[in-house]
């Protein structure tokens, strides 16, 4: 199993966001997480990455058999996590270049490789590139800086390829895309696809879900996983919408 | 020699009238005058005391409390210049000319004479080679009422840098400009330096303040720059000194008609740098940028004034200063700007930005703008921040460690100032340098000498006077 979360609760300033996620993400799946605005979607993301915001106050996260809550964000980005960010921050001054470099360089330091050459390393950025259709010329400019909310996501899916993490969780990766955006970005998240990695989606829309199709549904209400099933679970919910999973939580 | 405190201002009148004979050995008349005037306005105003004005945030009674040995003409004997730098970036040619504890280095050589009819040497041998040119310059641009350590320089400075540029010239390469402490006493120097830059001419100047040993030694020099209508000037300034070093440099650009000045001080270590910038923009049309970086630790200081005087109309200025504060660090920046009655179509622009890494570490950000005319357009802003925490966590993700993060940000903070540096093999070796100080692996030994040359054969002196 490459990720296993129990019973973990988790707030910010002493409210509780996540109150007693179970999940379990075996290499090769896809998943979703669906759920309506402010159930934890996005505090679940930020909490397996490492975000120090959040205080995990019970329960545990398991990546590839050991407990990563203790590990700062960047180790656990070199056993293997990767998070597409909502909102990918802007760093003026920072080329892409040399953020993708020292991040592949200190990641393969961790695993006790060589750096990469500077020719190894640039024809590997053009070759991703490609795989999520950037035509510009990233060398020279800074991480997002003046990028459109398309490119700022393709952005975060040419940063996944470049790093080929095992487990990608996708925050909310379609919201503020065009169709075409969505359709190029989706392409790119499934040419990543393999039996070795696993990615998580986190959608508040199904519309994503009709591109990248995936193995498992969950639905995420009020800081617990209250339905989990195929993808035929993500059409139900379009079709009868949050206030079905509303009404029937509160019948229980 | 004495070797005393500099707090006391009655030494320094008793100094005078005991030294001015050696002191002023070569002066011209002009230069007699200001000194007469200095001493009289150091008598009344004294040495600048924390409730002046322009030094509320900079006490300085500490370093002018050590004793410090002051030398009233060159002391040195034997210099091996050659011995004391080491040839770092091969790849640029500049023109080098040294100074060694605040003397010029290749003391009995002449002026020198480039092709182009540029001159190239020591103060005090213009004042006997070329004093006509002297005369019309030394002294018009610096202002001593107010400025107390101006008019100690005027008083007592007998030597220093002196560059003339005649009319419709490009200086082929970069002229560099050093100033080596190297000296087991604590000293006090005090250095004087006279550019002129004639019509339609280019001048680089880099002008560098390097320490080799850890003694307290106090810098107070002043260059004064003419720059001629439709003239250009890039000037460098770069300070890597020990941090028990004080210096004060005072730069003071008169601009005529079109004229562009690039100028940039780039403070990297010493125990207090302060710079001040004096810009008069005395010529429609004429053009000023003023760029600056300080990167201080421990228990640095550093302070910046900068003052910018649009004194015709359709001038324009722009001043970016930035500094990051590490530890105890304490960074001051002075901007004030005046636009006259008369200088209508005005575009000023001014900005500090700074980030603090630690809670203990401060800052003293404060805008002038003083502006008599209805038609212009100037604006500041000056912001106090630490590192951006969301591109921390971002970065951070990647893999990246928070030291590595840390110094991507601070990096990237400071590029927007080097990326302004016009002359690229001095870009990439500043950029290397900021890069070494931000690691902290930046030693005082890392000399801003560019280039190593030897002086040419000195060469007859001549000056074509109908270019003046």
């Amino acid at each position: 199993m490459l990720l296993q979360i129990k019973d973990l609760h988790a707030g910010i300033n002493g409210k509780e966001i996540l109150r007693g996620v179970n999940l379990e993400v075996n290499a090769g799946e896809v998943h979703a997480i669906m759920g309506p605005n402010g159930t934890g979607k996005s505090t679940l993301a930020s909490v397996i990455a490492g975000r120090e915001l959040f205080d995990v106050t019970q329960g545990d996260v398991v990546f590839k058999g050991q407990s990563i809550l203790e590990m700062p964000v960047e180790q656990r980005a070199r056993e293997g996590i990767f998070l597409g960010f909502q909102y990918p921050v802007e760093i003026p001054g920072v080329s892409i270049t040399n953020f993708m470099r020292t991040a592949l360089n200190e990641i393969r330091k961790y695993r006790g490789l060589e750096p990469l050459s500077g020719a190894a390393f640039l024809a590997r950025m053009e070759e991703k590139k490609k795989l999520v259709e950037i035509q510009t010329k990233l060398t020279n400019r800074s991480v997002n800086e003046g990028f459109s909310g398309g490119e700022k996501k393709k952005n975060e899916i040419f940063q996944m390829a470049m790093i080929e993490p095992t487990l990608s969780i996708l925050d909310e990766t379609d919201s503020g895309l065009d169709i075409d955006a969505l359709r190029i970005v989706a392409n790119g998240v499934n040419a990543l696809r393999s039996a070795d990695n696993a990615i998580v989606v986190i959608t508040h829309y199904q519309r994503l879900l009709e591109y990248i199709v995936p193995d498992i549904v969950h639905v995420l209400y009020e800081g617990r996983i209250v339905k989990t099933g195929g993808k035929e679970l993500a059409l139900e919910l379009e079709e009868k919408g949050y206030e079905w999973i509303k009404k029937e939580m509160e019948g229980r | 020699m004495t070797n005393a405190p500099l707090n006391d201002v009655s030494l320094f009148i008793r100094w005078f009238d005991e030294h001015l004979k050696t002191i002023g050995r070569n002066d011209v008349p002009r230069w007699r005058e200001l000194r007469k005037q200095a001493i009289k306005t150091l008598e009344t105003t004294g040495l600048p005391k924390p409730t002046d004005e322009r030094w509320r945030n900079t006490d300085i009674a500490k370093q002018l409390s050590l004793p410090y040995e002051q030398h009233f003409e060159d002391f040195q004997k034997d210099l091996d210049v050659e011995k004391i730098f080491a040839c770092e970036v091969p790849d640029l040619d500049t023109f080098l000319i040294t100074m060694v504890n605040g003397w010029y280095a290749y003391r009995n050589s002449a002026l020198r004479i480039l092709p182009s009819g540029t001159i190239i040497g020591s103060l005090s041998r213009a004042l006997r080679d070329a004093p006509e040119l002297v005369e019309a310059h030394l002294g018009h641009y610096a202002k001593m009422e107010g400025n107390p350590f101006a008019a100690l320089n005027t008083a007592f400075a007998s030597d220093g840098i002196f560059i003339y540029v005649p009319d419709n010239t490009v200086v082929s390469k970069p002229i560099q400009m050093v100033n080596v402490v190297d000296h087991p006493e604590n000293l006090f120097m005090q250095t004087r330096n006279l550019v002129i830059v004639g019509r339609n001419s280019h001048l680089e100047l880099v002008h560098c303040d390097d320490s080799h040993n850890h003694t307290a030694g106090f810098t107070n020099s002043l260059t004064e720059v003419y720059i001629g209508e439709n003239a250009g000037v890039d000037y460098y300034k770069m300070q890597n000194v020990n941090d028990h070093s004080t210096v004060l440099h005072s730069a003071w650009f008169n601009l005529q008609r079109e004229a562009r000045l690039n100028s940039y001080a780039i403070s990297l270590n010493g125990g207090l740098i302060r710079n001040e910038s004096f810009v008069t923009l005395n010529g429609q049309g004429a053009d000023a940028n003023i760029y600056g970086l300080y990167l201080m630790d421990k228990k640095q200081q550093t302070d910046n004034l900068v003052f910018v005087d649009h004194a015709a109309p359709n001038c324009t200025s722009s001043e970016m200063f930035k500094g990051i504060l590490d530890d105890y660090a304490h960074g001051v920046f002075n901007g004030h700007i005046l636009v006259r009655p008369d200088s209508q179509q005005t575009i000023a622009y001014q900005s500090n930005r700074n980030i603090l890494l630690t809670d203990k570490a401060r800052v003293n950000t404060q805008p002038f703008l003083e502006i008599y005319a209805d038609d212009v357009k100037c604006s500041h802003g000056a912001t106090v921040g630490q590192l951006d925490s969301e591109a921390m966590f971002y970065l951070r993700s990647r893999g990246i460690g928070e030291e590595n993060a840390r110094m991507l940000l601070m990096y990237a903070f400071a590029a927007e100032v080097v990326g302004k540096i016009k002359i690229e093999i001095l870009r990439d070796r500043i950029d290397d340098l900021v890069k070494k100080r931000l690691r902290g692996e930046l030693s005082i030994c890392d000399q801003c000498v560019l280039h190593c040359s030897k002086p040419d054969q000195p060469v007859v002196f001549e000056i074509d006077m109908s270019k003046i």
